[in-house]
C-alpha cells in the first residue's frame, strides 16, 4: 500500500515539477521574445549608420563583392551623444526633473501612505481605493484634462482670475512647473502603494516601544519607523524615478517645447529627423543610465523578499 | 525581613506606590475599565488576572500612557502621571510581542532607552554589558532580533525595559508566547529579577497558575471591574464570587438554604440533607481598606432562611471505599468517570442525594498495571470538614 503511494506520489512529484518548468517557462519565453529580441534590434541599430534609404540605417551584415560577409559597426552616434551639449543637457535635465519629482511624490505619498494604514476599518479600504481610482481611465486623458486645468483660459486662472487675486492669466501650462504637476500626480499612487505594502506589515508596537523607552515622536519616527519603512521608500522611488526619467507623453503635453526631456528627444529623433541610429542610441544610452537604479531596485526587492521568510 | 516590609498592604494606612483613582475607559460605547481604584505597593510584583476583554491590559496600557483614561487619575510615586507622554513616564514595559527593534542587535535594542536619556556612552556601555549579563546573553550581544529563540527575545525585551531603572515594570502577558517548560523556567527567572532589582512590577497574564507563581497579590478582573484583590491563597481560599471561585482553579457549587446566622447549618433543599459549615475567613490577616473590594466581605452574618452556594474545592473533599468518619461532612456515592492526571486523579462521583461532586486525591501509591485503587463505577464514600466549606452569597 505504501510502496503504491509512493509511487503514485513519484507520478504526482514529476508532474507537478513538468508543471512547474511550464508555468515559469512561459513568462520567461515572453520576456526573451518581446523584451530582448526589441532590444537587440534598437541595440543593432545604434550601431548602423545613418542613411537615406528604408529602413533608414545601414545593414549590421553586409557581402561584399567576393561574397565574403562583413559586419559594419559604428559607435559614431554614441560619441555624437556625447559631443552635442543638447542631448548632455536633456538627459541631466531629465534625470534632475525625474529625482525632484521622486521627491516630491515621497514627501507627498509617504503622509499619505502613513495616514491610510493607520484608519481602521473600511475607511481604510475606500482611501487605498481613491488611490488606484485614476488608473481605471486612461493615462493620456488624464494628463488631457490637466491641459484643461492649466491653461491659460483654463480652470485654475479662470478661478483666480475670478477671485481677482489676478488680473490676467498666469501661464502654468507649457512650464517645467506644468511638468512636475503632471509627474508627481501620474506617478504619486506608484510611491503609495510600495509604502503602504510595506507599512501595513510595521508592528505599531514598535513605535509605542520607542515612546515607552523616553523617545519622543519625532525621535522614534526617524530611529524607528523611517529605517524600518526604508525598503518602501526606496521600492516607491525607483517605481516613480525609473519611468519619470524616460517620460514622454507629460513634458510633450505639458512641457510644450519648452521643457527639455529624453523621451520628446528620442521621439523628434526618430519622427522628426528620421535618424533612426541616433534615436536608437539615445534609447540604450537612457538605458544604461537607468540600469543602476533598476540593479538597486531588483536588490531591494530581493533582501525584502528574504527578510519575509 | 519582617512580616511588616514584606506585606505593606496588609498594613492600614501604609503609603502606596502606585495609586490608581477611579480609573474609568471608554471606546465609543464599550466601557473597558469601569471606574477601578487599587494601590500597589513598592516592591510588589502584581498580577492583574482575567479573560480576554476583561480590561487587564486596557489598564497596563493607561499606566504606560498609550491611552488616557475618561476619568480618574494614576499617581506614581507622589508624581501625577495621568496626562504624561510615555515617554515622560517613569515606567517601562515589557510588550507581549516583545517589539524589539528588528533593525537592531541585541545590545543596540537595550541601549536604545538609555541613548534617549542622554547618557554618556561609556556608561551606557557598562549598563548594558550588566543587563545583558543578567539575562545571560553577552554572547548574543551582537544578534538581530530574527537570529534568537522565543525565549532569548523575551530576556532581550526583559533588559531592554530593566535597564533604564524604571520605577515600574509593566509586564504584558509575559510568558504567554513560551512553551510550558520554558515558561516555569522563565517564572522563576522572572521572580529572582524583581527580587534583584527591588522594581515594583505590574503583571498582566490570563493565566491563573502564571499569576499564582508569580505575584505577590492578584487583582482579578473581569468585564472593566475587579472582581477580587488579594493574595494568592486569600482569592484561592476565600474566593469572593462563584466566579472567582470558579474562574481560580475549579469548585463544586452547592445551592443551600442556611439555617442559622453564623451559616453553620446548611441545608440542601431537595434532598433536606443539613451540612456543617464554618464559613469563617481564614489564615488571612482581616483586610480593610481602599484595596478590599470583596464585597461578601462579612458574609459571615447571614439571614435564617437565605440562599446562598457552598463552594468546595475538589482537593479538600476526601474519597476512600471505606466510611471517612473523621469527616464532619459525608456522602456516599459512585465514580462515574476518572480523569488520571499523574500526580493526581480527579473523579466524578454521583451521591446519594443526586449531585455529582469532583473529587481530587493524590496518587500517593502506584497503581499501574493492577488498576485504580479506586475504579469506575466503585461505590465510594466522600466527606469534609466544616473549614474547607467556602459560602457565597447568591
Amino acid at each position: 500500500m505504501s510502496q503504491q503511494l509512493s509511487i503514485l506520489e513519484r507520478i504526482t512529484d514529476r508532474l507537478q515539477t513538468r508543471w512547474q518548468a511550464l508555468v515559469t517557462g512561459i513568462p520567461f519565453f515572453w520576456l526573451l521574445l518581446f523584451f530582448l529580441t526589441p532590444f537587440f534590434i534598437v541595440l543593432k541599430i545604434s550601431l548602423a549608420e545613418s542613411i537615406i534609404a528604408s529602413p533608414p540605417f545601414s545593414k549590421l551584415l553586409q557581402w561584399d563583392d567576393g561574397g565574403l560577409p562583413s559586419i559594419s559597426v559604428t559607435i559614431d552616434n554614441y560619441a555624437y551623444l556625447w559631443e552635442d551639449s543638447l542631448y548632455v543637457r536633456t538627459y541631466i535635465n531629465s534625470i534632475k526633473i525625474a529625482l525632484i519629482s521622486t521627491l516630491l511624490c515621497l514627501l507627498i505619498g509617504y503622509p499619505m501612505a502613513y495616514a491610510i494604514v493607520r484608519t481602521e476599518g473600511t475607511a481604510r479600504y475606500i482611501l487605498l481605493l481613491l488611490v488606484i481610482l485614476p488608473f481605471w481611465t486612461s493615462f493620456l486623458l488624464r494628463v488631457y484634462a490637466w491641459m484643461g486645468l492649466l491653461a491659460d483660459q483654463g480652470t485654475f486662472n479662470s478661478f483666480l482670475m475670478w477671485l481677482g487675486v489676478i488680473d490676467k492669466p498666469i501661464r502654468l501650462l507649457y512650464s517645467q512647473f506644468a511638468v512636475y504637476v503632471g509627474i508627481v500626480y501620474s506617478y504619486l499612487p506608484f510611491m503609495i502603494l510600495p509604502l503602504y505594502a510595506n507599512m501595513e506589515k510595521l508592528d505599531t508596537s514598535l513605535q509605542e516601544a520607542a515612546s515607552d523607552l523616553g523617545a519622543k515622536p519625532v525621535t522614534g519616527f526617524f530611529t524607528i519607523t523611517l529605517p524600518l519603512t526604508l525598503p518602501g521608500i526606496i521600492a516607491g522611488s525607483l517605481l516613480v524615478f525609473i519611468p519619470a526619467t524616460g517620460e514622454f507623453v507629460i513634458p510633450d503635453l505639458l512641457g510644450g517645447g519648452n521643457v527639455l526631456m529624453i523621451g520628446r528627444v528620442l521621439f523628434s529623433e526618430f519622427n522628426a529627423n528620421h535618424d533612426w541610429p541616433v534615436a536608437s542610441a539615445v534609447a540604450i544610452a537612457l538605458l544604461i543610465v537607468l540600469v543602476l537604479p533598476m540593479m538597486l531596485y531588483h536588490r531591494v526587492q530581493a533582501a525584502e523578499a528574504e527578510r519575509q521568510t | 525581613m519582617t512580616q511588616e516590609t514584606s506585606y505593606p498592604w496588609r498594613q492600614p494606612g501604609a503609603p502606596p506606590f502606585i495609586s490608581i483613582n477611579g480609573i474609568s475607559k471608554q471606546f465609543g460605547n464599550f466601557t473597558a475599565v469601569d471606574n477601578v481604584s487599587l494601590d500597589i505597593y513598592k516592591g510588589e510584583l502584581f498580577g492583574l488576572l482575567g479573560g480576554s476583554g476583561c480590561g487587564k491590559t486596557t489598564l497596563l496600557r493607561m499606566l504606560a500612557g498609550f491611552e488616557t483614561p475618561t476619568s480618574g487619575t494614576i499617581t506614581i510615586d507622589g508624581v501625577d502621571v495621568t496626562q504624561l507622554p510615555p515617554y515622560q513616564r517613569p515606567v517601562n514595559m515589557m510588550f507581549q510581542s516583545y517589539a524589539l527593534f528588528p533593525h537592531m542587535t541585541v545590545e543596540k535594542n537595550v541601549a536604545y532607552g538609555l541613548k534617549r536619556d542622554g547618557i554618556p556612552r561609556t556608561e551606557i556601555n557598562d549598563r548594558v554589558a550588566e543587563m545583558l549579563k543578567m539575562v545571560e546573553l553577552t554572547d548574543f550581544a551582537r544578534r538581530k532580533p530574527r537570529q534568537l529563540s522565543g525565549g532569548q527575545r523575551q530576556r532581550v525585551a526583559l533588559a531592554r525595559a530593566l535597564v533604564k531603572q524604571p520605577k515600574v515594570l509593566l509586564l504584558d502577558e509575559p510568558l504567554a508566547a513560551l512553551d510550558k517548560r520554558l515558561r516555569e523556567q522563565t517564572q522563576f527567572e522572572l521572580m529572582n529579577i524583581q527580587d534583584q532589582t527591588g522594581v515594583t512590577f505590574i503583571v498582566v497574564t490570563h493565566d491563573q497558575e502564571e499569576a499564582m507563581t508569580l505575584s505577590t497579590r492578584i487583582a482579578v478582573m473581569d468585564s472593566g471591574h475587579f472582581m477580587q484583590i488579594g493574595e494568592p491563597a486569600e482569592i484561592y481560599e476565600n474566593p469572593a464570587t462563584k466566579f472567582i471561585a470558579n474562574f481560580i482553579g475549579s469548585a463544586n457549587f452547592v445551592p443551600v438554604t442556611v439555617l442559622d446566622s453564623a451559616g453553620a447549618q446548611l441545608q440542601h433543599e431537595p434532598s433536606q440533607t443539613v451540612f456543617t459549615a464554618n464559613p469563617v475567613r481564614t489564615d488571612t490577616p482581616d483586610h480593610t481598606g481602599p484595596n478590599h473590594t470583596d464585597p461578601n466581605h462579612d458574609a459571615r452574618d447571614y439571614t435564617a432562611g437565605q440562599q446562598a452556594t457552598m463552594a468546595l474545592r475538589p482537593e479538600k473533599i476526601l474519597i476512600d471505599k471505606s466510611p471517612l468518619t473523621h469527616c464532619e461532612n459525608q456522602l456516599t456515592g459512585v465514580v462515574r468517570e476518572i480523569a488520571y492526571l499523574g500526580k493526581l486523579s480527579t473523579y466524578r462521583v454521583e451521591t446519594n442525594i443526586g449531585l455529582t461532586m469532583e473529587v481530587s486525591a493524590p496518587n500517593q501509591v502506584r497503581t499501574a498495571g493492577i488498576g485504580h485503587r479506586i475504579d469506575w463505577d466503585d461505590p465510594v464514600h466522600i466527606g469534609w470538614n466544616n473549614n474547607s466549606v467556602v459560602l457565597l452569597a447568591n
